[in-house]
């Protein structure tokens, strides 16, 4: 018997590398549940689980929502654009309504930093977090992480580079904190302006130039550029951006050996990376979002199976 | 804690064969049967059954292994989340008789669990249960097993545990007291 030495799931940062393993290893079995032909099982069958998106998603919602379906979990779902937030509400305020309807656990997306981290202070459920803004995203690392293993059988010593908006992207940190503490080896690379500073702190290497990373490394993960979140221009032109970060057919077939290639999802065909690499058979971008689910499923698990969670 | 040895590596053996020729009596060539072993002991058992069952029969057995972690009622009801195990059952049950297959038969829950998790694999043409130890009196759901190694008589404090040359050393069944 093990158990998470978290109480919620706001971060990768929080985890220990024991509990990454228990995850991982937990979300090994909920995939053999979910390719069975009847993939529900009943053990989240008295617990109630909100989906609480203030920010747009498509995958993750869904992925979550699936997650707690085949767990058979009570799952309502919230988006803060057909909700009372924009009649001025309060997140504490909103969270506590949606609790005073006795919700077990809430799973957040938010577009501030930390919301999550703010929320789990001031309240008593159970919360994921699904996205807080250029924080964390501690599902997709342990997804892409799983993703890896499946691939290359070990995270110890593996090479990732990831690529593109660091600078915005919670996939990024999350990346970073998860590979570091298995003992990957990270190089983050992209436009010197969409590069933190003082990101080398966090144990990686900084590469500009796109070739070198992707000749070094086992694993690309490339990152969206995230024009939403951009408030100045960053780069000349997409164009440009495209011309030395995209990753495209001709790039990839000039490397010494074949690297796997990786995309947390929305893609932008032509930008970031070209259909045809994206469709290739290096890429396991489709088999992140199957992953997705049975790491999901194992999350909420193993937070639910925790005991005070319904005296909370 | 103290333990006392219910059945020795002889006895055992004794009761692994006839188990096996108690099954081949209702089941034959095995070809319509699969063996279901319960993660995580009860695949110890069926692991040896099926090696047994093929060397006397001289015919190949299906056997496979369920995990009931998710399928288990206590769930919330323990410290902490229990740990699940591989289920490897990589044939169709649908149509097939399938022996389930478990070291101790206590209280019962567990086979309620596993006759859940398993029907989500198909609908097999009959379920029948094998138990190594049967500890009798203590049942919390009308369940009893079809086959039986030896039904002892336990109190709640009391522990069971079979043991495998391959795990543990030596083949044989321990009580415990706590």
């Amino acid at each position: 018997m093990s158990a998470l030495s978290v109480q919620h799931l706001l971060g990768i940062k929080d985890l220990t590398v024991a509990d990454i393993e228990l995850i991982l290893s937990t979300a090994k079995n909920f995939k053999g549940i979910i390719n069975q032909p009847i993939k529900r099982v009943p053990s989240l069958r008295d617990v109630t689980i909100a989906n609480l998106f203030f920010e747009n998603s498509t995958r993750t919602r869904l992925s979550f929502e699936l997650a707690e379906k085949r767990l058979s979990a009570d799952v309502v779902n919230f988006a803060a654009s057909s909700s009372s937030v924009s009649k001025g509400e309060t997140l504490i305020d909103t969270v506590n309504n949606i609790l005073a309807m006795k919700v077990d656990m809430v799973v957040m997306r938010h577009p501030k930093p930390g919301a999550g981290v703010f929320l789990a202070k001031h309240i008593k459920a159970k919360i994921v977090n699904a996205g807080d803004g250029a924080h964390e995203h501690p599902t997709q690392a342990l997804l892409d992480a799983y993703s890896m293993l499946e691939v290359h059988g070990s995270l110890k010593g593996l090479k990732v580079a990831i690529v593109g908006d660091i600078l915005h992207s919670r996939v990024a940190l999350s990346n970073i904190f998860l590979l570091n503490k298995m003992g990957a080896e990270v190089v983050v690379c992209g436009p010197p302006t969409l590069m933190p500073k003082f990101i080398t702190s966090l144990g990686v290497r900084v590469e500009y130039d796109l070739m070198k990373a992707l000749e070094w490394c086992d694993v690309a993960n490339m990152l969206r550029i995230q024009l939403e979140r951009q408030d100045i221009k960053y780069f000349p032109s997409l164009r440009e951006y495209t011309m030395l970060y995209g990753l495209n057919k001709e790039r990839l077939d000039s490397l010494s050996k074949k690297i796997t290639i990786m995309h947390p999802g929305p893609i932008n065909r032509g930008i970031e990376i070209t259909s045809d690499v994206a469709d290739s058979d290096q890429s396991i971008i489709l088999d992140q979002v199957e992953n997705g689910v049975a790491v999901r499923m194992a999350v909420l698990y193993l937070l639910a199976g925790q005991k005070n969670i319904s005296e909370a | 804690m103290t333990h006392k040895v219910l059945l020795g590596p002889d006895e055992f053996k004794l009761t692994l064969s006839r188990l096996c020729y108690e099954l081949i009596e209702n089941h034959n060539s095995f070809s319509d049967t699969v063996i279901i072993g319960i993660q995580p002991r009860g695949a110890n058992v069926a692991a040896r059954l099926a090696k047994q069952l093929q060397h006397i029969t001289g015919n190949k057995i299906t056997a496979g292994n369920l995990d009931i972690t998710f399928y288990r009622d206590d769930f919330r009801h323990q410290a902490e989340p229990l740990t699940a195990f591989d289920t490897t059952i990589n044939f169709l049950i649908e149509g097939k008789k399938v022996v389930l297959v478990d070291d101790v038969l206590y209280t019962g829950r567990t086979i309620r669990a596993a006759m859940e998790a398993l029907l989500q694999f198909g609908r097999p043409a009959s379920v029948e249960l094998l138990a190594m130890i049967d500890r009798r009196y203590s049942r919390h759901l009308p369940i009893q097993p079809d086959y039986v190694g030896r039904v002892v008589d336990t109190i709640q404090s009391q522990k069971v545990k079979v043991e495998w040359a391959e795990h543990e050393g030596t083949d044989q069944v321990i009580l415990l007291e706590q």
